[in-house]
């Protein structure tokens, strides 16, 4: 469904992506894992387009990406959640929710898939009026896949989904992340909680200085001793 | 008594103009961060095209009224295309520039309109022919004319139908989310840069609006005036807090009325040291004041997190 091939990214000079090449399969939830500052959010702000991608070619669905404008990625069934969030602050749930669904126009659908995605998050429900900016770091988290829902993607990148979040919530959303992939979304996971990325997704690739060193299925990855001393704390 | 009353109808008459103004400065910054200092300059732009459709329809016979109308949308018109421009020439090509950089452009900008609109409308002050028959109604003691009420009505129309367009269309919607986070705004799907032209646009008919009030309320016009009237429609936005758009109808009404005590009370206040025509230092005044002491506005929104 996505076929990443030579995606280089820079800025500053710095060169955070040095010509990866990777894919997600249709159906599939894919980890893409490493420390800190390994260049993963940046591979996925690029397949965002919230970074210009200095290099490489992005194919999705048979068709380049690199030439679309950001701001048509959605009508392409492409979502990210980003890192931090992102909610808007001043505008309550249901609005934020609402603008998830801005570049579609079938009305009916949209409140059908309201209400589908307000089952995933009982707790949007209940703050449903409430300014987003108000809500707990969870809730916006929740408010963000929401929200990215509702744009009924059929890729979703997940940007650090359990960044700044209490242990119990963690859970929660990675529940939601579960469910939402067992009902046949195709998700590219970025996540420095390897352990949990790995234990939720299929297979996984591992980033280093840029790079992708190893890729194999999670559960390869989970048992591979090397991998478990860089990444899992072992 | 009768000056309090007197004073405070004038106040809300000229309010209602700065409201108008200071909508278009507030909508600008709050999606871009850019204080458009050229506005005033539209809102001149506004009250000339106004002057010389109206002039040139005077003799055509028509119905006095329907001739002040088709004045107004055509400066309407005119203005969304001059603001339109302002963006895609003067500021698009500098997003992403140091924050000075546009300023100091809008700056150039203003210069270049005003000197556009003395080679057309000449560097003489320019009489508006009266369009109305004024009426002048009296209630407790002070007077207000049927141009003013006018004013005052079409003002809150045009800011109600403002509400209505941010708060209830896709538009709008559009517009709030570019306001509080372009990048993720156009994640959902939105073009921000065609809602950055369109807050220009708006802003620009609103600007449109505002002069032609100025226009047929003084009847006189001139390519300096866009300056004043711009610089306190400036102070109304920060005086609300700028960025918000209730702020800027707040802030333009209030700034109005605080102009028009002013001025009726100066002479007492100074003991007739100070005339009436002193009375744009209260504007002034109140920006230094809201600086140095709520810089974030009446309705202090936070600007942090626009910066």
């Amino acid at each position: 469904m996505l076929e990443v091939t030579g995606l280089r990214v820079s800025y500053g000079g710095i060169q955070a992506v040095r010509g990866i090449t990777f894919h997600v399969n249709e159906g599939e939830m894919v980890a893409l894992i490493g420390a800190n500052g390994a260049g993963k959010s940046s591979t996925l702000r690029a397949l965002a387009r919230l970074l210009e991608p200095a290099g490489g070619s992005v194919r999705y669905r048979g068709k380049e990406l690199v030439s679309l404008p950001p701001y048509r990625l959605v009508g392409e069934g492409i979502a990210l959640v980003p890192e931090g969030r992102g909610v808007f602050p001043r505008m309550s749930s249901l609005e934020n929710l609402r603008m998830g669904a801005y570049a579609r126009n079938d009305k009916a659908e949209i409140e059908r898939d309201l209400e589908h995605v307000l089952g995933h998050f009982p707790r949007l429900k209940e703050r449903a009026q409430q300014t987003a900016g108000t809500l707990s770091g969870g809730e916006q988290q929740m408010l963000a896949i929401g929200r990215a829902l509702m744009s009924k993607p059929r890729l979703m990148l997940l940007d650090e989904p359990s960044m700044g979040l209490a242990p119990i919530m963690v859970q929660k959303i990675f529940e939601v992340i579960r469910t939402v992939s067992l009902e046949g979304m195709t998700i590219l996971l970025v996540e420095q909680n390897a352990k949990l990325a790995l234990e939720v997704s299929q297979r996984g690739y591992v980033m280093e200085s840029g790079e992708i060193t190893v890729t194999d299925e999670s559960k390869k990855l989970l048992a591979d001793p090397k991998v478990r001393a860089a990444y899992l704390g072992e | 008594m009768d000056t309090l009353l007197q004073q405070l109808i004038n106040g809300l008459t000229l309010g209602a103009v700065y409201a108008l103004v200071a909508l278009g400065y507030t909508m600008v910054y709050g999606i871009i961060g850019l204080i458009n200092f050229a506005h005033g300059e539209v809102v001149m732009i506004g009250t000339m095209v106004a002057f010389t459709v109206i002039v040139s329809l005077a003799g055509s016979g028509m119905p006095p009224l329907m001739i002040l109308g088709i004045g107004l949308l055509i400066s309407v018109l005119v203005c969304m295309a001059l603001g339109w421009s302002l963006e895609r020439v003067a500021y698009r090509p500098l997003r992403g520039a140091p924050r000075l950089t546009p300023l100091i452009t809008a700056i150039g900008m203003s210069m270049v309109l005003q000197n556009v609109a003395m080679i057309i409308w000449g560097r003489n002050y320019i009489t508006f022919p009266p369009m109305i028959e004024k009426h002048i109604f009296t209630v407790g003691g002070a007077t207000f004319t049927n141009v003013q009420v006018a004013i005052v009505t079409l003002a809150a129309l045009v800011m109600s139908g403002l509400i209505y367009l941010v708060h209830r269309t896709r538009l709008g919607m559009a517009m709030r989310a570019t306001a509080q986070n372009p990048q993720v705004a156009s994640l959902m799907g939105v073009d921000i840069n065609r809602v950055i032209a369109m807050a220009f646009v708006i802003g620009s008919a609103l600007g449109a609006v505002a002069g032609c009030m100025v226009g047929s309320y003084y009847e006189i016009a001139h390519y300096q005036m866009g300056f004043m009237l711009g610089l306190k429609a400036f102070t109304a936005a920060v005086l609300g807090g700028i960025g918000n758009l209730a702020g800027a109808m707040a802030g333009g009404i209030l700034l109005g009325v605080i102009e028009a005590l002013g001025a009726g009370y100066i002479g007492q206040l100074t003991g007739d040291f100070l005339g009436s025509h002193y009375q744009d230092i209260f504007a002034f005044i109140v920006l230094i004041v809201v600086l140095m002491f709520r810089p974030s506005g009446l309705f202090g929104e936070r600007t942090g997190d626009r910066a």
